[in-house]
């Protein structure tokens, strides 16, 4: 976790918000992590990842992704820390300091709870935790909604040999398990993942991929697959290069107090050449 | 000594090893480049399985760092020979004896295994291919693929040539 100076223009309200409701807006805006490399060697190496939500991808030309939502986890578990963080004015930008080999997983990570109701006739808005809420919200409030929210934005960077330590589910909105390592991709060649929900399998939910690069080209180039009741989905690569996975889910399957829950997955994921 | 002078080089490597020596020796040319920034190329040899799953690393050469050295490791761009990397470089610990070196200049490098040695000794009999791969700071990258039966019943041949990071690669194989 890192602690970022706030922007003048923007409450941290509307800064949350938009981290963890734009990946559900994801037809306007994308949100992403992009790492300077997916595969390293070397005794200590660094990666620098851009953060950015945008129009294009992975051109930052938007609005730059908050960075007090990183959770950095190492090839043991362990969590690690950003390093050289600056938030610019279309893009964040942090190194990362390798200093395992194995898998890492690289994350903005945001929860919370959303609660709208009617108060003399007018509606009323509330985002927090489930610490704030009792003393925040009545509750006998009129009509009240209360959402609980999870959003995930992730890459992923491998020193040495791929590793799974860093890729346990944490059983918290939806997350992406490995059949086939994310830094073991390939032109050509089939992958297969695992979508859960809260650790369970999210079965039936559509999954979107979208090639970078959209800027030299005249169409999204977008194709999907959906998950089957095992939650896993099969992705074939038609060429080399960054792509964006996104995957969202609505239901009324949630945790008290809320009623309702809605979760979001997005990956960078790098497939090589051959 | 006179006897000796007479005999010709490969003459002189073949009494080296008993006789039935099973033999794969292995030409790699290195192609003289002119271009405005040079590196040596980072050069990895190894024998794949049908599969395409790493059998025997033959040969790999990158930069080796000097005493002292400060700043990137000369690992640090393995991962640029793609497919070794991913078929087995990321996987080791490095040096490897007998396996790693230093880069080689532009020219023709023999490389020469038999039966009696590592990695070959140990190389069940099969159809496997040779597979050739170069990477050049700033430059391009290329590999070869050239088949192999092991061990050779009759003395095989297999020839490749590349386009722009590898010249003339030649196997010879004999029983």
């Amino acid at each position: 976790m890192i602690r970022t100076p706030r922007s003048p223009r923007l409450s941290s309200l509307a800064l949350a918000l938009a981290a963890v409701a734009l990946p559900l807006t994801a037809q306007a805006h994308k949100a992403w992590l992009l790492p300077s490399s997916t595969v390293v060697s070397g005794e200590t190496p660094w990666v620098g990842v851009d953060a950015a939500i945008s129009n294009s991808l992975y051109y930052p030309d938007h609005f730059p992704m908050p960075l007090q939502s990183l959770a950095i986890t190492a090839p043991d578990g362990s969590k690690a820390v950003a390093q050289n963080p600056h938030t610019g004015k279309y893009r964040s930008v942090f190194d990362v300091e390798l200093n395992q080999t194995g898998t890492w997983r690289i994350a903005s990570v945001n929860s919370g709870l959303f609660a709208s109701w009617e108060e003399n006739g007018q509606p009323r808005r509330w985002r927090g935790s489930e610490e704030t809420l009792g003393k925040e919200v009545p509750k006998d409030a009129k009509n009240l909604q209360i959402t609980r929210s999870a959003g995930r934005v992730e890459t992923f960077v491998t020193s040495g040999e791929p590793s799974t330590g860093a890729l346990q589910p944490t059983g918290s909105g939806l997350e992406l398990v490995p059949v086939t390592h994310p830094n073991d991709l390939f032109a050509g060649e089939a992958a297969r993942f695992r979508l859960l929900i809260d650790g369970q399998p999210a079965a039936g939910v559509e999954v979107t991929v979208v090639p970078g690069a959209t800027r030299y080209r005249d169409s999204q180039d977008e194709f999907a697959a959906k998950t089957d009741a095992d939650g896993q989905f099969s992705v074939t690569w038609p060429a080399a290069g960054m792509y964006w996975l996104t995957a969202s889910l609505q239901d009324d399957k949630a945790a008290p107090p809320a009623s309702a829950r809605r979760a979001s997955y997005t990956a960078t994921l790098e497939v090589l050449p051959q | 000594m006179t006897l000796l002078r007479s005999l010709s080089l490969p003459l002189l490597l073949a009494a080296a090893l008993p006789a039935g020596a099973a033999r794969l020796s292995l030409e790699v040319e290195i192609p003289a480049l002119q271009v405005a920034e040079y590196h040596r190329p980072y050069v990895a040899l190894w024998i794949e399985r049908e599969d395409a799953s790493v059998a025997a690393n033959l040969a790999v050469w990158y930069q080796q760092d000097k005493p002292g050295h400060k700043g990137d490791s000369g690992t640090k761009w393995l991962p640029d020979l793609r497919q070794w990397w991913r078929r087995s470089g990321r996987g080791l610990r490095l040096p490897v004896d007998g396996v790693t070196g230093a880069t080689r200049p532009a020219g023709s490098h023999t490389l020469a295994f038999d039966d009696r040695n590592a990695p070959l000794r140990d190389l069940p009999p099969g159809s496997y291919r040779v597979v050739v791969e170069a990477v050049r700071e700033v430059g391009g990258r290329e590999l070869l693929k050239l088949p192999l039966q092991w061990p050779p019943t009759a003395a095989q041949e297999a020839r490749a040539q590349g386009k722009n990071e590898l010249g003339a690669v030649r196997l010879s194989a004999t029983p």
